[in-house]
């Protein structure tokens, strides 16, 4: 339609107008645009870090990428206009179908590098339950505490303690660790966003400090190397320390501007692993420097105000507490992702919402900005 | 914090929520900033640190080698060229289990317990990343082919080629050419280290030795980008090796051929001079070795055995075996006679086959003598002193004179000293006099000194290099050319600083010259003239010669025969017996080739050393004279 016919429809604004369209269509124009942005630079450094040349041939994995953030896109678009009141009603079964998908994982999964983590349905493509959860914990939670009162008393903490752990413990023994901490993390954010007493958070983190030496010895020996690394990657150079030496190597070389998109020799010459997965950070640190990596992190911040000032809006408890969680989760991806690749946290296995090459978590991501658009959009209960 | 409600408080809950939901957002900004504050740290603060790291692991320079000088003989043939060798290399940096690897390889191509420790050895020293590193040299075409169906499961194992020193006539030109070495850690101590960065062997012995600079070439590099995999992804800089220097020597490999033949398995060794020039035509030291096993790898087991044979062969005795020239000596003592006005050409004096010194008992023996006092060459003038080799008149003659004077005139002929051009290590010999004697032995000159030099024994000491030197002198009619190798090369090689040429002998007049050489044509020549008359050579090699050769013989003591008791071969154990000598040139008149030969324990210098000699005369002079 023409811009001639846009104004006919709309005399008043049209940027109000366009505005209005997205909003009518169960979208936040804010969010999605600052969503697309980061799409957007996304799939420009993947293409760079999968060796694309500008003019060259296209990565098969930037065409993959693409057709992925189309159906995440799509996932985001359906989510959205489903109304809040669905979500809530159906939170606990999707919370009891995913569990039950947890168990037959860990019974009749398909293991993928040591680690039993997918379902092979036939006639579904193949898929990880776990990345269900990640919606299902939350929604679980925001159901269980929509119509209690908050903030929150012991007992009713003890049961959406039980809420965490069950998918939680359930993915661990995958295993797959980096999933089970977001998983735990998003039901605990969603806890402390419930209202509990600071106090007792502080006496969680003295406990978590008193355990932690206990835990050291549940860990399996490639994870506390991973821990140990961090402290000295130059202990290993070639083995443990290679892939945060070779990160932190890309991004410091960087510099302020970069070397160029395109440009990136550690990342170009296999130097840096996993570029186009986990530690696509590091390849726009290298390429575009710390003005690149800083604007990223500002659209990453919009998408974090954004979200929480969607949840602050909502009018329920299940939908703030959800739309909270869904935004914190979120948020801590990219801080644990950029973190790790940065040398301060052990290397775990959490992708770069939406930048790093890689399915399934695009698509619980985007549907959950899906759901938060449609706690925005569906005024009425 | 309000008590806990039971009813629920929607605008309390709102509020607390809001609450909630700022203090979260602090955090994470906060977080956030902790984020950028580590950008910071790494993009800005250390940026400099890591843009090294990055450029290092990216750029790296590699060596070129330069491709060693041609080595040719003055024929054309080539004597040290450079052939490929395919070895199997490992790169460490690509390889998690070394051990497991090594293992897996030993199945394929058998990697031995000093292939191993090689390997260790060389990955101890200092090297680029990703550098492979030989863990087996030498590669046959079955192991590569062996290698190359496994190649898949051999992450890390790579075939490299490189260009090595080859010997294509091996052991009949191992002393004469010399060899280069593996580069030890106590020669990159001595060598620069840019020049060989990328060079692994080095010329340590003869010619490989004295023109490594020239021969070695230039180094030149790469500056090339590599992916984490080692492989280059694009050349960035490139300086060109040059080449080293071809160089043609005065040897005649055909001669060497030749000449190592006609000694066979006999230890000894062969020195032929070009007497025009002073080049080296042949140097043979027998036996050799294979110098090709020191640059494809020797086994130490090899190796020790090389070191521990009683024949040596490792020994370069053509330079480095000094040995008493015994007669061969004798034509320079009547030189020095003649200089020294204590005799002439007329004189006689009578051999009765035995010397003695005023007031002692021990008797000085002619080779004739016989136990019974039989024996003796009867009435000697100088020129019969020669061809007969009488001791007796050498006895005489020597009394005569002051022992410094002898060892004066004599050290005219290089004796004592290292005169050669471009033969490094060579062995001075010894030219004994008062003030060594004094010196190394803390004695004064007996006269019993002066009558066992009289016949080139003793303490005197040549090697066969200095003995074809002095052939050449007496060939030469006096003027003396300084021993080289070196006949040309495709420009100036830096190591060629001429050394001052020799002044000619002094003393002797020319008819004394030609008198004496005239001698030593009846050395070979005078025959069929009866008892005690004919040249002591003639009948072994002067019966059907077709050109005049002049020659002397020699025989050197190596045991002493005591008092009152024949020399008798039979009786001595083998390196006990007596070197045999023969020093020629030929033609007498306008000689071409001067040689000496030295066959150790061989027994007497004219029935052994001087058909030897024959026979590399021979082969060099027919075809030249058959052509004329």
């Amino acid at each position: 339609m023409s811009n001639q016919d846009f104004v006919r429809q709309l005399p008043q604004s049209a940027s109000l107008g366009a505005s209005a369209h997205l909003v009518r269509m169960h979208l936040d124009p804010l969010l999605l645009l600052t969503l697309l942005a980061i799409i957007g630079f996304g799939l420009v450094m993947l293409y760079s870090a999968s060796g694309g040349k500008p003019g060259g041939e296209i990565p098969s994995i930037f065409t993959s990428q693409t057709v992925r953030m189309g159906l995440a896109l799509i996932a985001m678009l359906v989510a959205a206009q489903l109304h809040p009141r669905f979500y809530q009603r159906w939170a606990p079964v999707i919370y009891v179908g995913g569990v039950v998908l947890l168990v037959l994982v860990l019974l009749v999964g398909v293991k993928v590098k040591g680690s039993q983590r997918w379902l092979d349905v036939p006639g579904l493509p193949r898929f990880q339950p776990s990345e269900l959860m990640k919606l299902a914990v939350p929604m679980m939670l925001a159901w269980y505490f929509a119509d209690r009162a908050l903030p929150p008393r012991f007992k009713e903490l003890g049961a959406a303690l039980g809420i965490i752990a069950i998918p939680t413990a359930l993915i661990v023994l995958q295993p797959d660790l980096g999933t089970g901490i977001l998983i735990a993390g998003a039901g605990l954010s969603l806890i402390v966003l419930a209202g509990i007493y600071w106090r007792w958070i502080a006496y969680a983190f003295v406990a978590a400090a008193a355990a932690a030496p206990g835990l050291w010895f549940l860990l399996q020996d490639y994870q506390r190397e991973r821990i140990l690394t961090l402290f000295d990657p130059e202990s290993d150079p070639l083995g443990a320390g290679w892939n945060i030496i070779q990160s932190t190597t890309a991004i410091g070389s960087g510099g302020l501007y970069g070397k160029g998109l395109f440009g990136g020799t550690q990342s170009h010459l296999e130097f840096l692993p996993e570029a186009q997965t986990d530690f696509i950070i590091a390849v726009i640190g290298e390429e575009l420097g710390l003005v690149g990596v800083l604007a990223l992190l500002s659209l990453y911040l919009i998408v974090l105000a954004r979200g929480l000032y969607i949840a602050a809006q909502a009018r329920y408890t299940f939908q703030r507490l959800l739309v909270g969680t869904l935004t914190l989760t979120f948020f801590v991806y990219v801080f644990v992702n950029i973190a790790m690749v940065s040398g301060l946290l052990p290397v775990v296995g959490v992708p770069l919402p939406l930048v790093s090459y890689g399915g399934t978590s695009a698509i619980t991501l985007m549907a959950g900005f899906g759901i938060i658009m449609a706690v925005r959009t569906h005024r009425a209960w | 914090m309000s008590p806990s409600l039971s009813i629920k408080d929607s605008l309390s809950e709102r509020r607390l929520f809001g609450a909630r939901a700022s203090a979260l957002f602090v955090i994470a900004t906060v977080l956030l900033l902790g984020l950028v504050g580590r950008m910071i740290q790494l993009q800005i603060l250390q940026h400099d640190a890591y843009h090294t790291r990055s450029e290092a692991n990216r750029i790296q320079v590699q060596p070129l080698a330069p491709r060693r000088g041609l080595i040719y003989d003055r024929n054309g043939v080539l004597l040290a060229d450079n052939r490929p060798m395919l070895s199997l290399a490992l790169v460490r940096e690509r390889i998690a289990d070394l051990d497991a690897l090594i293992a897996e390889l030993d199945t394929l191509v058998a990697i031995s317990e000093e292939d191993l420790q090689g390997f260790r050895e060389r990955l101890k020293r200092r090297r680029r990343p990703f550098e492979a590193v030989a863990l087996k040299l030498n590669l046959s075409a079955r192991e590569i082919a062996t290698l190359a169906v496994n190649r898949h499961r051999l992450p890390g194992v790579e075939i490299s080629k490189q260009l090595v020193r080859h010997y294509p006539l091996g052991a009949v030109l191992a002393h004469a050419v010399g060899s280069v070495r593996r580069i030890t850690e106590q020669d990159l101590r001595r060598l620069d280290p840019i020049r060989y960065t990328a060079t692994r062997f080095v010329g340590k012995i003869g010619v490989e030795r004295f023109y490594e600079q020239s021969l070695h070439g230039e180094v030149g590099y790469q500056r090339v980008e590599t992916d984490a995999h080692g492989r280059i992804r694009q050349e960035l800089e490139k300086k060109p090796a040059v080449a080293g220097q071809n160089v043609t020597l005065h040897l005649d490999s055909r001669l060497q051929i030749a000449a190592a033949a006609a000694l066979g398995q006999r230890r000894g060794a062969i020195v032929a001079l070009d007497t025009r020039s002073g080049g080296v035509l042949a140097m043979v030291s027998n036996p050799g070795y294979d110098p090709n096993l020191f640059v494809t790898g020797i086994s130490s087991r090899q190796y020790q055995a090389l070191v521990d044979s009683r024949d040596t062969p490792l020994f370069n005795r053509a330079i480095n075996g000094q040995y008493a020239p015994g007669s061969t000596f004798k034509p320079i003592v009547g030189l020095a006679g003649l200089s020294l006005g204590m005799v002439n050409w007329e004189e006689q004096i009578e051999d009765l086959g035995w010397f003695k010194l005023p007031n002692q008992n021990r008797i000085y023996r002619d080779w004739s003598w016989r136990k019974d006092n039989s024996g003796g060459q009867g009435l000697v003038d100088l020129n019969r002193a020669i061809y007969r080799s009488s001791n007796v008149y050498f006895y005489n003659l020597v009394m005569r004179m002051d022992i410094d004077q002898l060892s004066g005139f004599a050290a005219q002929f290089g004796i004592g000293q290292r005169i050669a051009v471009d033969i490094p290590d060579t062995s001075p010999g010894l030219l004994p006099n008062r003030l060594w004697k004094q010196g190394a032995k803390g004695e004064v000159w007996y006269p019993g000194d002066s009558v066992n030099m009289g016949i080139g024994q003793g303490d005197l000491l040549v090697t066969p290099l200095q003995m074809a030197s002095i052939a050449a002198v007496f060939a030469n009619r006096g003027i003396r050319r300084r021993p080289r190798m070196l006949l040309s090369s495709d420009r100036p090689l830096v190591e060629v600083d001429p050394l001052p040429p020799l002044p000619p002998v002094e003393g002797p007049s020319a008819d004394d010259w030609e008198r004496m050489v005239d001698a030593m044509e009846d050395v070979v020549h005078r025959g069929k003239m009866g008892y005690r008359q004919n040249g002591v050579a003639w009948a072994h090699i002067g019966r059907n010669i077709s050109y005049r050769m002049a020659g002397k013989s020699g025989t050197a003591q190596v045991v002493e025969i005591k008092q009152g008791e024949e020399y008798d071969e039979e009786e001595l154990d083998e390196y006990s017996r007596k070197h045999a000598w023969f020093i020629a040139f030929a033609p007498a008149d306008d000689p071409a080739i001067a040689l000496a030969v030295l066959v150790e324990n061989g027994g007497g210098g004219s029935s052994v050393a001087a058909p030897i000699a024959r026979e590399v005369i021979d082969h060099f002079l027919l075809p030249q004279l058959a052509a004329r």
